[in-house]
């Protein structure tokens, strides 16, 4: 990995720039997630601010973008619903904390048991609640909403052929807004549902009581914000990783997450996280170090604090539009191809992890879901032993552990043996514990009452050790 | 004469017509290198990431895709190597082809995606343009 050094000022240039453009690229995210979150759009924007700083220090992904997120703010939107913005402030630092934990934990080894299908659902499901979250916006409005939308939609899909400097949403913005003013055309405004101070945010406690009562409130909140930014997170770094070909401290990464949401706590943020689709705009940009992220939080800032008056003026539609196109961006689309092709219980893992989530709202149960369900397909594939017979020799396939041994008994418990002197063969197999050396314990006496003699070959050295561990047992019949 | 030849793969059927082109002039010329060069495309990144396990097993779903070339430059004695780059295929190769001062740039005359050919051009009509050395196109 690089030095400390590398990581800062190794790209000072290409930082600098793809920060730039990151910011801008921001902005309507945040004001958006903020939205959908159900709180004012400086909620958001602190969070994007406070976010990116804390996590170019603390992260373990150089390049890599955090701020406020969409996952998030569906998962946080019930809490936010129910008891209000101070205890969304004290849900964002135990999430932090937990975070943190998770770090220290080293859960970033953990990840690796989320299998790819989950992984799969959680995008497509995150992408599918963007967009769910968009209708209210500009369906049955009125005729000039699906016009802005549609304008909106066909500038960030082909300007970028045109003009690739500046990010297509921002031109569709500055453009439409300026349309929207000028035209006189009746829109919602990001101002109708919500205000943008021009304050650098301060320090503050949450005003929340500080008792049982309010951990319990909060608690199952920050677990799932928890799961659901360190899920996001871990990935967006695997995809960094991979587009620039190095790599980076997933633990480091996991606890910078923490630290970062217990400042945007403080601070007044939303919880948030990495976005996938901001970091791949900052790697394409020529972002690659510490600085692009530290770049991007402070403009962004910045921007808010010199051009807060007309951020207020953006037509909802034009949002609505990038936001479509942030879902067309986030779901995995090869994914159709996948259903065809990908084994049956893989399939179904993936559409078991988006139904969950659109159901519940909740990619964190989404992801358990689909964990859970996946190991128990793992369980119910590996635990079937397969025994094949010939000339007297039985040859076992599989693994013999407390959850085939079920099927290796009754293959010798119900099959008619007509020699008196059978071999099992064991070299295709492996005894994993007590519950395979007993199966095996329990075979060898089932046919010695029917007065066949049993011969066992092929052990490897590992089942041996097992198997002689539990000698006294097996010695005994 | 060309002493350091490119040759772009993408993993497609042309890339291995272009494989057999420069086997042709590799072998005319004396301790000639040829560097095989497969980009791995931003734009794919988040769906690979999202499609296998872990990143051995990546690069080893992209080293499959070299592996056909691999071969035909094995069994011709061709000194070759293979090198990695990340980014936008087109500009990736020119990129590195002049950093690098390559000799010769051979390439496929299409690759695997033809529906962003007709939108964007072809990644082997970019290259022709602003390489810095002769190109080959292979039809």
């Amino acid at each position: 990995m690089q030095s400390l050094k590398q990581q800062w000022f190794g790209n000072i240039r290409g930082d600098i720039l793809s920060g730039l453009v990151v910011a801008l690229a921001l902005i309507p995210e945040a004001i958006a997630f903020s939205i959908i979150a159900g709180v004012d759009p400086m909620v958001g924007l602190y969070a994007s601010f406070t976010m990116a700083v804390t996590i170019a220090f603390a992260g373990g992904r150089p390049g890599m973008i955090s701020a406020a997120t969409g996952a998030m703010a569906l998962v946080m939107m019930p809490l936010i619903r129910d008891y209000g913005l101070e205890y969304l402030f004290a849900a964002t630092l135990l999430t932090g904390v937990i975070q943190i934990i998770f770090g220290v934990l080293k859960i970033a080894k953990l990840m690796k048991f989320i299998p790819n299908a989950v992984m799969i659902g959680f995008v497509n499901s995150l992408a599918i609640l963007i967009f769910m979250a968009q209708v209210p916006h500009f369906i049955g409005i009125s005729t000039m909403t699906y016009v802005f939308v549609g304008i909106t939609l066909v500038l960030v899909y082909t300007l970028p052929r045109f003009i690739k400097v500046i990010p297509a949403p921002l031109i569709a913005i500055v453009a439409l807004t300026i349309v929207a003013i000028f035209s006189g055309i009746n829109l919602r405004t990001i101002g109708d549902l919500g205000t943008i101070t021009q304050t650098l945010p301060t320090f503050m406690i949450p005003d929340v009581p500080f008792n049982l009562e309010t951990f319990k409130i909060i608690f199952p909140f920050s677990i799932s914000l928890a799961i659901v930014g360190l899920v996001e997170s871990l990935l967006t770094a695997q995809i960094v990783d991979d587009m620039t070909g190095t790599e980076s401290n997933k633990n480091q990464e996991a606890r910078g997450q923490g630290i970062a949401n217990i400042v945007t706590g403080f601070f007044g943020g939303m919880a948030g996280c990495a976005m996938i689709g901001q970091s791949v705009i900052n790697v394409k940009s020529g972002g690659r170090g510490r600085l692009s992220t530290l770049i991007a939080g402070v403009f962004l800032m910045f921007l808010i604090l010199v051009l807060g008056d007309l951020v207020v003026k953006i037509p909802m539609p034009v949002l609505v539009g990038i936001m479509i196109m942030v879902c067309i961006g986030t779901f995995d689309w090869t994914s159709f191809k996948y259903l065809v092709k990908a084994p049956r219980t893989d399939a179904i893992v993936m559409l078991t992890t988006v139904v969950i989530v659109v159901l519940t709202h909740d990619l964190s149960k989404g992801v358990i879901a689909g964990v859970i369900l996946s190991a128990m397909f793992f369980v119910v594939k590996i635990s079937s032993v397969k025994i094949t017979e010939e000339n007297n020799h039985y040859l076992v396939s599989g693994q013999l552990f407390f959850a085939s041994t079920d099927s290796f008994v009754d293959y010798f418990k119900y099959n008619e043996i007509k020699s008196n002197s059978i071999q099992i063969d064991f070299s295709n197999s492996r005894i994993w514990d007590d519950s395979g050396v007993g199966a095996l314990v329990k075979v060898e006496d089932l046919l010695k009452e029917k007065g066949i003699q049993v011969e066992v070959v092929g052990l490897d050295a590992s089942s041996k050790k097992i198997i002689s561990k539990l000698e006294g047992v097996s010695s005994s019949h | 004469m060309y002493k350091h030849i490119l040759l772009a793969a993408d993993g497609s059927e042309n890339a291995v017509r272009a494989a057999k082109e420069v086997i042709e002039i590799a072998t005319c010329v004396n301790d000639s290198i040829v560097e095989v060069v497969y980009v791995v495309d931003f734009d794919k990144s988040k769906s690979e990431v999202l499609h296998t396990s872990s990143s051995e097993a990546r690069n080893l779903e992209r080293r499959k895709k070299l592996s056909k070339i691999e071969q035909l430059l094995k069994e011709s004695n061709v000194s070759y190597k293979v090198t990695f780059l990340h980014g936008a295929p087109g500009p990736e190769i020119v990129k590195y082809a002049n950093d690098q001062k390559v000799e010769l740039v051979v390439i496929g005359s299409r690759g695997l995606n033809g529906l962003q050919e007709m939108v964007l051009g072809s990644v082997s009509h970019k290259v022709m343009k602003r390489v810095n050395c002769p190109a080959l196109i292979v039809k």
